[in-house]
């Protein structure tokens, strides 16, 4: 079974890669193109660790088809910072203590911007049923959603 | 000298900077188990059994063998005999022998040139088996008539007549239980019973390995300690332990249950086969909650006798526990913590380690105790309610203090368990007026935490600044902890202090980041290892000076004259001492290896207050607070994401996780839509009180933290529950099922 | 597996139909995919509808109904306001399939398709009379949303089918539609019971109602006569004491291990009780 050619963008970058057609979009990102800060945790969509946005919308790309990447724009956690300018959820993160282990942290990142970018005044209750779907089993979600909180007024304030 | 540690007077102890692995961590850098390749690179998969307990008639692999693209498989033939005891059952649990002994006992594995290709030779293997009849409950598996998963492994302390499934027997107390109960105003005995659960870390295992003919070998795992790795591995293949040569690559999470080995050496043992290719083996969901090691299961008695003053008079515990099909259940410690919180004058404790054809256990944040303080906390706060006690009083009254003898032997040292209980009883929390269908628990809990061996390195670089190698993974943070520990004892920045977490080459043992022990081990042995390097810079110094070294002591990162007496000479930073190291003697390092005594143990009490739907059985948490006792906070931020983490897997294990099986022993739930871990929309935020009753045994006072959590969570729930409904239940998970059952039997 | 990107329904079914060995069709794939790598499904064939124009639209019939195309994900679904303001039970029941994640991709046809007893979006459409086209290389015809669940896994679709689209009817005056479930958590669980009603009033009084349930039977299943004891009343106590009699008699659960039998019966009857009292807030256009 021959492979299929995949021209794509991510985090602003034309990239192409050979696609197995049973690739999943994160099998593609991982081992196809090394960007190994999206995660696999479960391969069933229970987890977020693999979430990713494809063109605007927050996904699990453990549930797409890496042939599905084709002419789409993807914005994974490697993109997140502006070069050494760490996005303020990346910084609110780390102040708050938000990431024990660290595994959930690229997805629930990606998520969380993905929040701030649609609604950037979320209520807790509106933060945790936004991440219910993104699992951490180190914090107990108490220091990332203070962190995501936080990173809201402070986007808010700068806006 | 050394600076005077046993002070709180400190500069960078108790501070929150930034973790020094943070950047990495938020920007999809950090490398885990899976985020390896190399080139030659060949993908492992495993066969597993899908049978309880079956006898492995063929293995035929001809049909994978045959697909293109497969280039080694590996069974039970493969790998070396004539192990006995603790390796015998690691390699037996890696690979089947003659029976598969739990859904998912892997029976094969295949390595090949990409992983679609290694899952679709999987389905090409076939393997005749005989099912035999399996057991899967622990009560069952006591039970006369019960299948026999192993003859004669049963140790010798365990009475005739027992069930071959016994495999352990441990009995330990104190006093005249008979006369206790009969000075006790009210004696109440209850059953308990508690499920497997996962300790679900997001990170399923990872490893590459790569096994050379000569036998030499390399591995790349995600480990909570990869000197255990090494050594299980060469031990399980037949290897010499220092030519396997192990790196731990960042964890995504462990509770214990990566302590230990479940795959690895396959994936060594393919690289050999395959002729020294490196091998890829990450483990699916599935496999995580099927093979690898959930903790154990119990089933409790308890009796206790309380005076109607709320004075604890007796108490017996029979808890009988199931580790899978080897030994190894937790039911000692959960005997030992049972009643560490409490000074009872007579206690009789028996436990059962018994062999299920369930998977091999491994520990889950402080193993056994959750379950018993499940038990005796519930009991004690039944006890109290049905006395018109106070529990917090009650708990209050009969606490363990510094020095009084615990309940499993021992002397306690300096403990905190009265501090922690009374910070409990004065917080806010405890003043919540409650609505309808609420109720609020309150339970204590214990850990001893541990020592283990360990085995520090430090040095000095070029520039000043202090590189610190460690045996113990950073789980959570303990890098930072490491480099405040550093920058305090150094008296130098702690951006100036690099800790690496380094590979089984450059270090001696270590046991693994378990027992609560990394900050405490490590740290210890780091402060050792900087003393001896701080030593060393003041001989620097003190040839520079001509002066005795026993005259040069260190200050705020510099050498400087001990005392008027020594001399009039300006601090020798270790800036300009780094600078001259390789004029004055050479390159300046310091190690330490030991096993640390000194290890303070941890209490806590945490309160919770709960809704209970009364129609639906549906229970919600509305106010959760953990207080415990930390010795001493050394990064505050981090201390308290242990005191959450462990309170929400807590509160997982009383309400919703479980391992369901059904009639023909195979588990139901191994991916996490049904094996449910608390999502964030379910849980309010966590309060947290750290508690600081240093302990003498560390330079800074530090006790383990990270286990603690886990234990009150269960019975705090249950007792909460029971506040809002009149209902106990005293079987976890409380699920809705069983909730609504019980309140409409009330 | 060979990976097809149709760009008319036609062709979609054509492909499905000629097809040789296991065919998936894959809109939103957060069914297909999760199969296909727990093993439980390895398709030789998969066909992507997503290219197909006007598949991921959601469109207003001439009456004020909405056609639904196959693709359009429930996340599309909520940030539409007039089917959220028309069919908010048809909306919230899809948007509790999965997390924010799936919500992003998950489809009405998918959820369908993919014939759990417990799928979220089931009822609400069932109970909303909701209508599915279906193509095939013979042609097109329209179904009832509850003439395709089959049974557990199954729908009623034969090879070479394809929905192409979901039509809701137009709320019309005086309407009001509610779905709940009952999970243990929050969030991220499969529906223990489900329960969806759909009611139009006059005045305070209920005159038609449509009433379905989800994970109590092998497929969602409507229930008439629950309609019927809700009916014609103004949803007192006494009509909702016989609504929840009549749904708990009608489901006929099993127990597994998400639920007991005798607790499906309990709560689809709570269910009922509390969907009701909000479809009805709704259809008086109370904001609830």
């Amino acid at each position: 079974m021959s492979k299929v050619h995949i021209s794509t963008t991510v985090n602003g970058e034309a990239v192409e890669f050979l696609a197995d057609t049973r690739d999943s979009l994160l099998d593609s990102l991982r081992d196809s193109l090394g960007l190994t800060g999206t995660k696999e945790g479960c391969g069933t969509g229970d987890c977020g660790a693999c979430s990713v946005v494809v063109d605007g919308t927050l996904v699990c790309s453990c549930l797409m088809l890496g042939v599905e990447a084709q002419g789409k724009q993807i914005e994974t956690i490697e993109g997140m910072a502006n070069g050494d300018a760490l996005h303020p959820l990346q910084r609110k993160f780390i102040e708050h203590a938000a990431l024990q282990c660290g595994f959930c942290t690229p997805g629930i990142l990606v998520a969380s911007k993905a929040l701030l970018e649609k609604n950037p005044d979320p209520s807790e209750e509106e933060v945790r049923y936004w991440l219910a779907g993104n699992l951490c089993r180190c914090t107990g979600y108490d220091k990332i959603i203070r962190a995501v909180m936080d990173a809201a007024e402070e986007m808010r304030g700068a806006a | 000298m050394a600076k005077d540690t046993n002070t709180s007077d400190f500069r960078y102890i108790g501070t929150r900077p930034a973790r020094p692995d943070g950047l990495d961590k938020v920007t999809g850098r950090a490398r885990y188990g899976a985020d390896i390749a190399a080139a030659n690179m060949l993908h492992a998969a495993v066969v597993r059994s899908p049978h309880a307990h079956a006898r492995i008639v063929k293995i035929d692999t001809s049909k994978a063998e045959a697909l293109d693209g497969v280039k080694a498989i590996v069974t039970r033939a493969d790998f070396p005999t004539g192990l006995t005891g603790e390796d015998w059952d690691l390699q037996e649990n890696t690979m089947a022998g003659e029976r598969a002994l739990y859904d998912g006992h892997a029976v094969a594995a295949i390595a090949a040139t990409s992983p679609h290709i290694a899952r679709d030779a999987v389905k090409l293997i076939e393997v005749e088996y005989e099912i035999l009849p399996h057991v899967i409950d622990v009560d069952d598996a006591m039970a006369e008539g019960a299948p026999v998963i192993r003859e004669g492994a049963a140790n010798k302390t365990v009475p005739e007549g027992m069930h071959p499934n016994v495999v352990k027997y441990i009995e330990f107390g104190h006093g005249d239980v008979e006369d206790g109960f009969a000075k006790a105003d009210l004696v109440m005995e209850r059953h308990y019973k508690t499920e497997a659960t996962h300790q679900g870390y997001i990170e399923p295992h990872a490893c590459m390995g790569q096994l050379g003919a000569d036998g030499k070998g390399e591995m790349w795992v995600c480990t909570q300690g990869h000197w255990y790795i090494r050594r299980m591995c060469a031990a399980v293949l037949g290897l010499d332990t220092a030519q396997l040569r192990v790196t731990a690559s960042e964890i995504g999470g462990g509770f214990g249950g990566k302590t230990t080995i479940f795959m690895e050496p396959l994936a060594l043992a393919l690289s050999r086969k395959s002729g020294g290719r490196p091998v890829k083996l990450v483990m699916s969901r599935s496999e995580v909650l099927r093979a690898t090691g959930p903790t154990a299961s119990a089933s409790m008695d308890v009796k206790i006798g309380m005076t109607k003053d709320g004075m604890l008079t007796a108490g017996v515990a029979n808890f009988r526990m199931q580790g899978g099909a080897f030994p190894g259940s937790p039911v000692d410690m959960a005997l030992y913590c049972a009643f560490a919180p409490y000074q009872v004058p007579a206690l009789q404790h028996i436990g059962y380690d018994v062999l299920a054809n369930r998977p091999k256990c491994a520990a889950y944040r402080a193993p056994g105790s959750p379950m018993g303080a499940f038990a005796v906390e519930s009991l004690i706060d039944e006890m109290a309610t049905e006395l018109g006690l106070d529990p917090m009083e009650v708990r209050i009254k009969n606490s363990s203090k510094s020095g009084d003898k615990s309940s499993y032997g021992p002397k306690f040292g300096v403990i905190g368990l009265e501090e922690t209980l009374a910070a409990t009883k004065a917080h806010p929390n405890m003043s919540i007026p409650l609505g309808p269908n609420q109720g609020r628990g309150i339970a204590a809990g214990y850990w001893f935490n541990h020592g283990g061996e360990t085995s520090v390195s430090v040095a000095l670089s070029e520039d000043g600044t202090v590189q610190v190698s460690v045996g113990t993974p950073d789980i959570g943070g303990s890098r930072a902890s490491m480099a405040l520990m550093a920058a305090e004892t150094l008296g130098i920045p702690y951006e100036n202090v690099r800790v690496n977490i380094a590979e089984t080459g450059s270090l001696g043992v270590n046991e693994p980041t378990h027992g609560s022990r990394a900050t405490f081990a490590s740290g210890k042995a780091m402060h050792g290892a900087l003393t001896q390097a701080i030593n060393e810079m003041c001989r620097r110094a003190a040839g520079k000076w001509k002066i005795d070294p026993e005259a040069v002591e260190w200050r705020d990162g510099a050498a400087v004259p001990a005392g008027p007496n020594a001399g009039q000479f300006p601090p020798m930073t270790i800036q300009e001492i780094a600078r001259k190291m390789k004029n004055t003697g050479g390159p300046i390092s310091g190690h330490h290896e030991s096993v640390p005594d000194g290890v303070g143990d941890s209490f806590g009490a945490h309160v919770v207050d709960v809704e209970v739907d009364p129609e639906t059985g549906h229970t919600k948490i509305l106010r959760y607070l953990v207080v415990q006792d930390a010795g001493r906070a050394i990064h505050p931020s981090y201390v308290e994401g242990q005191y959450q983490g462990g309170a929400v897997q807590g509160i997982g294990w009383a309400l919703n996780e479980e391992y369901v099986y059904d009639n023909m022993g195979r588990l139901q739930n191994p991916i996490f839509l049904d094996y449910r871990v608390p999502v964030a929309s379910d849980l309010p935020m966590i309060d947290t009180v750290i508690v600081e009753v240093p302990n003498p045994g560390h330079p800074f006072g530090v006790r383990g933290v990270g286990e603690t959590g886990i234990t009150p969570p269960l019975p705090a729930i249950a007792n909460a529950v029971a506040a809002a409904t009149g209902v106990r239940i005293r079987h976890l998970p409380i699920t809705p099922t069983k909730l609504l059952a019980a309140i409409k039997a009330k | 597996m060979n990976y097809h990107n149709p760009s008319n329904f036609s062709d979609a079914a054509r492909i499905a139909r000629d097809a040789s060995g296991v065919t998936r069709f894959l809109a939103g794939g957060t069914d297909v995919l999760v199969q296909m790598r727990a093993g439980a499904v390895t398709p030789h064939d998969i066909i992507d509808i997503k290219n197909i124009p006007g598949v991921d639209a959601i469109t207003r019939t001439a009456d004020g109904g909405f056609i639904i195309g196959a693709a359009v994900s429930g996340a599309q679904m909520g940030a539409d306001a007039d089917l959220v303001a028309a069919w908010p039970g048809v909306v919230e029941g899809m948007e509790l399939v999965g997390s924010t994640q799936v919500q992003g991709r998950a489809t009405l046809a998918g959820n369908l398709c993919n014939g759990s007893p417990a799928a979220d979006s089931v009822p609400g459409l069932i109970a909303a009379g909701a209508t599915a086209q279906i193509v095939s290389a013979d042609g097109v015809r329209d179904i009832a949303i509850e003439d395709i669940p089959a049974g557990p896994g199954r729908s009623n679709l034969v090879k070479g089918e394809v929905i192409a689209s979901i039509t809701l009817p137009a709320r019309g005056q005086g309407g009001g539609d509610a779905y709940l479930r009952f999970t243990p958590r929050t969030e991220m669980d499969i529906a223990v019971v489900g329960c969806a009603i759909n009611l139009t009033i006059d005045g305070d009084v209920i005159t038609s109602a449509r009433v379905a349930l989800g994970a109590v039977a092998p497929t969602v299943v409507l229930v008439p006569e629950a309609a019927d004891a809700i009916i014609g009343t103004t949803l007192d106590d006494a009509a909702i004491a016989a609504l929840m009699n009549v749904v708990s008699a009608a489901a006929k659960p099993i127990s597994d291990k998400r639920g007991t039998a005798e607790f499906r019966k309990d709560v689809v009857g709570v269910l009922a009780k509390r969907v009701a009292k909000i479809a009805y807030a709704r259809a008086r256009g109370e904001a609830v």
